[in-house]
């Protein structure tokens, strides 16, 4: 790759001010940034850190409720803080391009993807609108969309997700800009739409070798995309290096500890010889109202004191498996199993006793704890409602709870919800379901939405609370890694049916079903060449959703 | 050339220039776009218009005044975490509050603060104000003002009580079919649709004649008007509670309706609420106003200020102001309410986007 | 298409019901009305023939199921029957007056929508100014204040003080078109007032609301100007809350004229409803209900059609 020695983009002590509470506070609090022609530069950090407030920065552009407050912004030799809006508007599109997390809600539902893509070069009088029209089916074509000729003239709605976030690359790139910000651009899709649009964007940006600043918080992503990395935290700079380096030799503690992260793997178990599962699912079909089959014949079975990690993409039917084993759902066909006697379908129709044994663990801590209930009645409740604890002796349980999950009693006792971390508040979720001593806990997705470190917190919390409690997990997730470091045992499940199950570390030594296959390769991984690899072992044909119909076909 | 007219000039183009000059950019637009409509009133409407935007510069700037001390003395007066709260609030939501005190005060204390009973003919019918008489008397020679303070009680005591009864109504029921779903919140938000798609106005004329008017029959019709609205709204704000994850670890823990309503659903749903009360409290106090208005309220002899001014529209063709002050004092306590609930709904959204 | 065509048939279908809902609503509540309606007529001194006779001849003596389809029956034809008080044909009554009634509604819209419509969308581009801030205030005054209030208010200062519009708006026949709205313009104008505050209060909203989406981001984040992103970019998506409020201001025109037409004793349908209402002239104040019903609920029909065909996402199934 030959890159230009010209500076593109060069920021200086980079202020940023966010208005909360009636006063302004600093959100970036003083970046440098300097980005060369044609370089791509991952910007990585966990929420909060202010990667998308520096990227909209790069643009001259400052979100409603933000401000630019100090520091300089030179763009190719424009100093932008000091520009009027109207050159600054200038460059938007033009010449820095943008490319969003969401692409179905950044596509205007009212027009034609066409015409929103056409709409920057016609305006700055680039191309005749033809000639643009012509330009992006050309972009489409090599972004490899499906129909290139004729996918522009659908509107937003008519497309899926993966193929709108390669259009709206394909916008950014119409007027053939010098840099692009991309935000994020596939976290919202499962890994092996991921792929695709990792493939397509490197490939365009190549192509054009325009520069970029990719944003993203994960750090196998910004492997395959960037030329150096910069670590950003809480607003500050950690470290930049050139992406072999950093990987291989990070220099600041926090850097280490984000690479550190996945050592965690908890021993493997194994299911008793003989014995009764604690839980059965068998042959279960399920669906919602009268739309249509969610899921379709599913069985399995989970043993006491082990974990069950369910992995699939969004709609494998994971989720919906647990409401039928929680009776939220009570299922078409087939049944639920309890050490070897039936669970009544619906959970109003089970008895206390019968509800006790089975607690969950939910996704958002945010709208798993009421935000207006102390943290103590929280975690009291469900003591008090099974065991009919009261007084001194439900204090002294809500104590001894939060000592199990390593938050001090005497800080935490009489707080709210909304007044705890992320990670805090996933402890307090996990507290509530070990007051009701319950033998089986689902968990669904309880790390996707946390930052890697404290997700790593409370994988060892859990896992250490399993060997003390004899706990059995059901662990529905979508990330891969989690499944390494705690399932003893993994099943794959694709539009609603089992694909395959079995200990975990089977899973991870091929052969495979095809699906398993496809879904563990293409889980993005930290050595920079593995999307190169990937592609040619695989094929440009072969990603995303046309190898999965293949399969599914 | 009078004097008032050079000083009024000269006072907005000193303040707009001191404001440029002190980069008060809103202050200046203000001061500056005033001066410029005062040239065209001025010459269209003379002297008179430009005094009448003086005083109504002045009155404004009384009411910011009284605002600003007030919300400076319920800062005083309440606890640390209410005052953190009523610092945001701003000056029209502290004069709302001013205001919706006041109504209080008079209407609490009407025997003691009203100089005449209700009823009581104490001169001929119309005779102008005097030193005993604050605002003359009405058509039958009763005190307009004791009136007027009576009236605060009867008006805004109907009023809030019919406020009462379709809220406990309504929001009963929005509650209870959140939690429920089913049938129940089917057949309920169909029956709330079908008594809204009747004009408010209307269906209590119409039930007015049929039951006729008395406190009771205004109170059960106007909660039977309202109570639907109420219904949607809780409905739609316990809907968003009900969807959360904590309701169904409660659900699933095995807890009664009872408990899911009172302590997950309600707690979240207060503040919504509270602003819905003032809301609907408008638009109940003016539809009750608009039947009094109508003849068809509140009956005689019992003070209340839509029939007030019914009973003394006459005295208008004669540019009197007299009978507009009843309606006045409707007007100011629905503004009140409406600028302290504009205040509420502001928060609860700010606190959202957090 | 046919999803489109599907849903507005349902919502017509659905509006059709309630209609009929709502006409046994006003029909069996005029049942609990205490007391006679043959005595109510013919007054405390008939005989008790008399009263049997008239009841036979105004079919009290059939079934209350049967009396309302029958006059559910003529309803459909705008025949309402008789009234009580005057006995003449209350379709006659209502027919002109109803007339005079759309005629002051669509005066007032015909100021009012532009306008607000105008004015919302410009504070929500000044949005948070000071000239925001103060229109709120006046906007929220408005809404809050009686129309009796405003009412008496314009007619103190238009007609009494300056003598420049009547204070009256009787309407005879041989009126020009230019001097009926000369003497309809301070009721017009009352509702014009309060209405538009509305409307442009609910403008505003539903733009400010708009201006947050994501996509309008990328549309300035592309270097579309500002008045290109409203227009091109908000306005489109924008629709289905404006028709909305259009609707549902037109619909608060119809029926909030009653006590606008009572201050300037304007010969509408309200008028009628007040005075049947005191007078407990049944038949009238039952067609009049149903009259207001139904225009009602047209409007928020038109206003559902109106969303449902604006939807981009519905006019484009996948």
């Amino acid at each position: 790759m030959v890159k230009d020695k010209d500076v593109l983009l060069k920021i200086k002590d980079l202020k940023i001010q966010g208005y909360s509470d009636e006063t302004w506070v600093d959100i970036i609090k003083g970046v440098d940034l300097t980005l060369h022609r044609g370089e791509v530069m991952g910007l990585i950090g966990e929420s909060g850190a202010g990667k998308s407030t520096i990227g909209a920065g790069a643009m001259g552009y400052a979100r409603d409720g933000t401000r630019i407050s100090e520091g300089s912004i030179e763009f190719d030799g424009m100093e932008l803080t000091t520009a009027t809006e109207d050159e600054r508007r200038a460059l938007r599109g033009a010449r820095i391009a943008y490319v969003a997390q969401s692409a179905a809600a950044s596509f205007n539902p009212s027009h034609k993807i066409i015409d929103q893509h056409t709409e920057a070069p016609v305006q700055y009088r680039i191309q005749k609108r033809m000639e643009a029209q012509e330009d992006a089916i050309d972009l489409y074509n090599r972004l490899r969309l499906p129909n290139p000729d004729e996918i522009g003239f659908r509107y937003p709605h008519q497309v899926s997700g993966g193929q709108l976030q390669r259009a709206m690359t394909a916008m950014a790139m119409s007027c053939r800009p010098d840099l692009i910000i991309f935000d994020e651009p596939t976290t919202a899709l499962d890994v092996t739409t991921q792929i695709e649009v990792l493939a397509a964007i490197r490939d365009i940006v190549d192509q054009f070798n325009t520069a970029a600043i990719y944003i993203t918080h994960d750090l196998a992503v910004v492997a395959q995309m960037a030329d150096t990395i910069k670590v950003l935290l809480k607003g500050n700079e950690v470290e930049e290096a050139p992406t072999e380096e950093m990987l291989n030799n990070p220099k600041e503690d926090y850097t280490k500890s984000l690479w550190a992260v996945r050592s965690f793997e908890s021993p493997q178990r194994y299911r008793p010889e003989d014995g009764t599962p604690l839980i059965s699912v068998k042959n279960v079909d399920a669906a919602y109202a009268s739309g249509p089959k969610i899921l379709n014949d599913v069985s399995f079975d989970i043993y006491a004191g082990m974990t069950v990690a369910v992995v699939g993409e969004s709609g494998s039917g994971k989720s919906t498996t647990a409401r039928c084993i929680t009776g939220l759902l009570p299922p078409q066909k087939g049944e639920v199993l309890f050490n070897g006697t039936p669970f009544p379908p619906d959970y109003r129709n089970r008895t206390k006793e019968e509800l006790r044994q089975c607690q969950m663990i939910y996704q958002m801590a945010d709208t798993a704890l009421n935000p207006k209930v102390r943290i103590s009645e929280i975690i009291g409740r469900p003591a008090q409602f099974y065991s009919g604890l009261t007084g001194a002796a439900l204090k002294n349980r809500v104590d001894e709870l939060l000592d199990l999950i390593e938050l001090d009693p005497a800080k935490y006792y009489n707080r709210y919800p909304p007044e705890l971390s992320g990670g805090q508040k996933q402890r307090i979720g996990i507290a509530r379901a070990l007051a009701a001593e319950p033998t089986f806990i689902v968990c669904d997705e309880v790390t996707s939405a946390l930052d890697q470190l404290v997700a790593e917190g409370i994988l060892r919390l859990l896992d250490r609370l399993q060997d003390e409690l004899n706990l059995a997990y059901m662990f529905i997730t979508h990330d891969l890694a989690t499944v390494r470091s705690i399932a003893d045992e993994v099943i794959v499940m694709q539009h609603g049916k089992v694909v395959e199950q079995g200990p975990k570390d089977d899973m991870f030594k091929p052969p495979h079903h095809p699906y398993t296959d496809l879904l563990l390769s293409s889980v993005p991984e930290m050595d920079p060449n593995w999307l190169t690899t990937l592609l040619e072992e695989r094929g440009v044909d072969n990603l995303g959703d046309a190898a999965a119909a293949r399969i599914g076909g | 050339m009078s004097i008032f007219v050079i000083g009024y000039y000269a006072f907005l183009l000193i303040g707009s220039c001191l404001a440029a000059y002190f980069n008060k950019r809103s202050v200046f637009l203000l001061l500056f776009s005033l001066t410029l409509v005062s040239f065209i009133l001025g010459i269209v409407g003379g002297t008179s218009a430009l005094k009448f935007v003086a005083i109504s510069a002045g009155v404004l700037a009384m009411a910011a005044m009284v605002s600003y001390a007030f919300r400076e003395f319920l800062i005083m007066m309440v606890s640390d975490n209410m005052a953190k709260e009523l610092r945001t609030a701003p000056l029209t939501a502290a004069f709302g509050m001013f205001v919706i005190f006041t109504y209080a005060i008079a209407g609490i204390f009407a025997p003691w603060i009203a100089p005449f009973g209700e009823a009581e003919v104490i001169s001929s019918a119309f005779a102008p104000a005097d030193q005993n008489m604050l605002l003359g008397a009405d058509q039958l020679g009763r005190d307009m003002f004791s009136r007027i303070i009576y009236g605060t009680r009867n008006s805004v005591g109907l009023s809030l009580s019919a406020t009462t009864a379709a809220f406990i109504l309504g929001a009963g029921a929005g509650m209870l079919a959140a939690t429920k779903g089913g049938w129940f919140d089917q057949f309920m938000g169909r029956f709330a649709d079908v008594i809204m798609s009747i004009p408010s106005l209307i269906f209590a004329l119409l039930m007015l004649s049929i039951f006729g008017s008395s406190m009771i029959v205004i109170i059960c019709a106007v909660a039977i008007i309202y109570a639907p609205r109420v219904y949607r709204l809780t409905r739609a704000v316990a809907g968003d509670v009900v969807v959360m994850d904590y309701i169904e670890a409660a659900k699933l823990r095995g807890e009664g309706t009872g408990y899911l309503i009172r302590k997950e659903i309600l707690p979240n749903s207060t503040a919504p609420l509270v602003a819905e009360y003032g809301l609907e409290f408008c638009f109940v106090f003016l539809l009750v106003a608009g039947l009094s208005f109508l003849g068809l309220g509140i009956q005689p002899p019992t003070a209340d200020w839509g029939s007030m001014v019914r009973e003394n529209a006459t005295l208008i063709s004669f540019g009197e102001l007299t009978p507009l002050i009843p309606a006045a004092a409707i007007a100011l306590l629905t503004v009140a309410v409406n600028f302290v609930v504009d205040w509420m709904l502001f928060r609860s959204s700010g606190l959202k986007e957090k | 298409m046919g999803d489109i065509l599907g849903l507005v048939g349902k919502r017509l279908g659905l509006g059709a019901i309630i209609l009929l809902i709502i006409s046994a609503i006003i029909f069996f509540m005029i049942e609990l009305l205490p007391g006679d309606v043959a005595q109510a007529v013919l007054g405390q001194g008939a005989t008790e023939e008399n009263l049997a006779a008239l009841r036979k001849e105004m079919g009290l003596d059939q079934p209350a199921i049967v009396r309302y389809l029958a006059w559910l029956k003529g309803a459909i034809v705008f025949d309402f029957g008789t009234s009580i008080v005057t006995g003449g044909s209350v379709a006659s009554a209502i027919g002109e007056r109803f007339a005079n009634t759309l005629f002051l509604a669509a005066y007032a819209a015909m100021i009012a929508i532009p306008i607000s419509i105008l004015l919302g969308v410009l504070v929500a581009l000044l949005r948070n100014s000071i000239f925001d801030r103060v229109a709120n205030v006046v906007t929220l005054s408005f809404i809050s204040s009686p129309e009796f209030f405003l009412g008496y208010i314009l007619i103190l200062y238009f007609s009494v003080k300056w003598g420049m519009f009547p204070a009256i708006a009787s309407l005879n026949d041989g009126m020009s078109f230019g001097d009926l709205l000369y003497r309809t313009f301070l009721p017009a104008l009352t509702m014009v007032l309060v209405v538009t505050a509305h409307m442009m209060r609910m403008t505003r909203a539903a733009i400010i609301n708009l201006l947050a989406s994501p996509y309008i981001e990328m549309a300035r984040l592309k270097g579309v100007p500002p008045w290109r992103v409203i227009v091109k970019h908000a306005l489109p998506n924008a629709w289905a809350p404006i028709i909305t409020v259009i609707a549902l201001n037109l619909a608060y025109l119809i029926t909030g004229v009653v006590l606008v037409e009572v201050v300037f004793v304007y010969p509408g349908i309200g008028q009628l409803l007040v005075d049947a209402v005191a007078k407990r002239d049944v038949p009238v104040v039952n067609a009049c209900c149903l009259i207001f019903a139904a225009t009602f609920i047209l409007l928020n029909l038109a206003a559902d059609v109106g969303a449902i065909l604006t939807n981009p996402r519905l006019r484009h199934p996948k």
